[in-house]
């Protein structure tokens, strides 16, 4: 038999390591969404004296290559500080499961973020972030990268939905370029809103619709 | 692991029947003449007599006589030459109506042609897959030159009513083709009876050999040929005949039979309701009844394709999936997101399609198979906790 993928992805695939929720985690994130393609959750328990992960589990609604990247990864960050977690690439993981086709990149990079978003989720809930930079229209599109239009798997602003930003005294204003009866704008808000609350001088998020 | 693989992509590919082969294999061996000309040596005038013959039966299989059947390379070139060699014929018409659910020689076909002026309606279809009659009926415009609305859908095995669709056509003054790749000699299409103009069939989806397709062209159709070279095929389609394919086509049709059509319905059936009724929250894609006898296509929610596709594939079993992960493109499909799905539905959505050389022993196997695999993959699936998944 010939399977497109290397016999570690396929072992990770089979029987997938850290798998689950943690309920109550210290910091957890979701990567892409169901309305487009891959999704990836991924919880962390952390050690608050030494700053380590002393706990990782990850859930996957993905192919094969999102799977074995969420396996390894969690593999390679338990037991990590967060400096370290932090720093592990896409490279890195790719390389542990003996190589990843470069076409599913795309799908296996969300575990790879998911990580780092959770560690930033942490310390933003723990109030780690030691730069405090304030929030910018920059900062908040730059989040927004990471919400998908269900329309076209593409992010917001990739293809042109975000049509306005505001950022005011913790109060962040965004307008989405789409009908507010469109089937997919109660979806888009809330994960709009998932983005941007964990900001630390974010008091209020508003999501308004063109139509 | 299964010591035979079970092929169930019978839509992409067949096994050959041997009897096919063994009509092939004299116009390997004995005779490889070609059929260039009747006042050759005998050789090549018996090849040209097997290559009529060839025509003969597949055309009769229409209800067509053999001088409006040509033989192509396959669907794609048949769908091409029908949009385009229409096109080239006809310098004042300049519309064409194409479904939204098209397999990709007609969509892409008509996408060219579209970049070379013309202008295209694509149709939308309901939640079946299903174009809108009166839709179809008000796009249709003294402009319209073609439309091509498939007889059967390649993905969810949906059959349009394209007798109504011929009567649309035919009041306008339109041409119409039809692409029937998945059911020729599998669901019945008569020319006599249905008031079509251009019909894509293919030998690859009846354990025929890859490689030879036809075209059906009725009689007075207006069409250009746009491959120049010799004058084979009434002077349509330049290129040495392939007389042995052409003789497999046609004894490949000869062998499908009505009780295999039937088998492989049982086999559809039997696979939708085991599934349906065993594995919580599926969901069929296409019409229930109104489709190919030989397809299924379910969504299976809360889990994406390629992993399906890889765990059937590590206990033996070959599927299709609509998954963006599976495909070349990274897109979903085209025909699920048509359906009014999402790429959820798309992301989860299997397609199995059976051919002579599978029994119902391995559609039960499959079956089996999946209610271990679904569950497990929905175990490590962030979605679906609250639906009391399976």
């Amino acid at each position: 038999m010939k399977f497109p993928y290397s016999e570690t992805v396929l072992e990770h695939f089979r029987h997938p390591h850290n798998v689950g929720k943690i309920e109550n985690a210290d910091g957890k994130a979701i990567e892409g969404s169901p309305a487009c393609g891959d999704m990836v959750s991924v919880y962390i328990n952390v050690d608050p004296a030494k700053k380590t992960i002393s706990d990782i589990k990850f859930e996957s609604y993905g192919c094969a290559s999102n799977i074995a990247t969420g396996s390894i990864i969690t593999e390679l960050a338990k037991g990590k500080t967060l400096e370290e977690a932090k720093k592990i690439t896409w490279k890195q993981a790719s390389d542990a499961l003996g190589g990843l086709p470069k076409i599913k990149a795309h799908c296996s990079v969300l575990a790879v973020e998911g990580l780092r978003s959770a560690i930033e989720n942490y310390e933003e809930r723990h109030g780690l972030v030691k730069e405090k930079k304030p929030t910018t229209v920059e900062i908040v599109q730059k989040r927004l990268k990471k919400v998908m239009n269900p329309l076209s798997g593409l992010d917001l602003v990739r293809t042109n939905l975000v049509k306005d930003i505001e950022v005011k005294e913790g109060a962040v204003r965004v307008v989405v370029d789409l009908p507010a009866a469109n089937q997919f704008a109660p979806a888009i808000k809330e994960e709009i809103m998932e983005k941007i609350e964990p900001l630390w001088d974010v008091k209020k998020v508003s999501v308004e619709f063109t139509e | 692991m299964l010591k035979k693989p079970i092929y169930l992509d019978n839509a992409a590919a067949t096994r050959l029947d041997e009897r096919v082969l063994e009509a092939m294999k004299p116009y390997f061996f004995e005779n490889y003449a070609v059929a260039t000309s009747e006042f050759a040596y005998s050789q090549g005038i018996e090849a040209g007599e097997a290559l009529e013959r060839a025509r003969e039966a597949l055309a009769a299989a229409l209800g067509a006589t053999s001088e409006e059947f040509i033989f192509t390379s396959g669907s794609t070139e048949s769908s091409n030459i029908a949009l385009k060699g229409v096109a080239l014929a006809d310098k004042k018409r300049k519309h064409l109506i194409v479904s939204k659910i098209e397999d990709f020689p007609v969509l892409n076909s008509a996408r060219a042609l579209e970049k070379q002026g013309f202008q295209v309606s694509y149709l939308a279809v309901d939640s079946d897959g299903f174009i809108d009659l009166d839709q179809l009926r008000d796009a249709v415009t003294d402009e319209t030159l073609l439309v091509s609305i498939q007889h059967a859908n390649q993905e969810i095995g949906t059959i349009q009513d394209i007798a109504a669709v011929g009567k649309i056509c035919r009041h306008k003054g339109a041409i119409f083709h039809t692409d029937a790749t998945h059911t020729f000699a599998r669901v019945p299409l008569d020319t006599r009876k249905i008031a079509v103009d251009l019909i894509t069939v293919s030998a690859h989806t009846i354990h025929g050999p890859k490689g030879i397709g036809g075209l059906y062209i009725r009689k007075g159709t207006k069409i250009a040929k746009w491959m120049d070279g010799g004058f084979q095929e009434f002077n349509l389609r330049a290129g040495l005949e392939d007389i042995p394919g052409a003789v497999g086509f046609a004894r490949a049709v000869e062998l499908v039979t009505p009780e295999e059509n039937e088998r492989l319905q049982a086999m559809r059936d039997r696979i939708i309701e085991r599934i349906l009724a065993g594995i919580a929250s599926t969901t069929l894609n296409g019409h229930r009844h109104k489709r190919l006898p030989q397809n299924a296509n379910i969504t299976f929610h809360f889990v994406e394709g390629e992993s399906i596709t890889l765990h059937l594939d590590m206990h033996g079993f070959a599927v299709n999936t609509g998954s963006a992960c599976f495909s070349r493109s990274l897109e979903s499909s085209h025909v699920i997101m048509g359906i009014g799905g999402d790429h959820e539905r798309a992301h989860g959505s299997i397609r199995f399609t059976f051919g002579r050389y599978n029994t119902m022993e391995e559609v039960d196997a499959v079956v089996q198979t999946l209610t271990e695999v679904i569950p497990e993959l929905r175990s490590i699936s962030p979605l679906g906790k609250e639906e009391g998944k399976r």
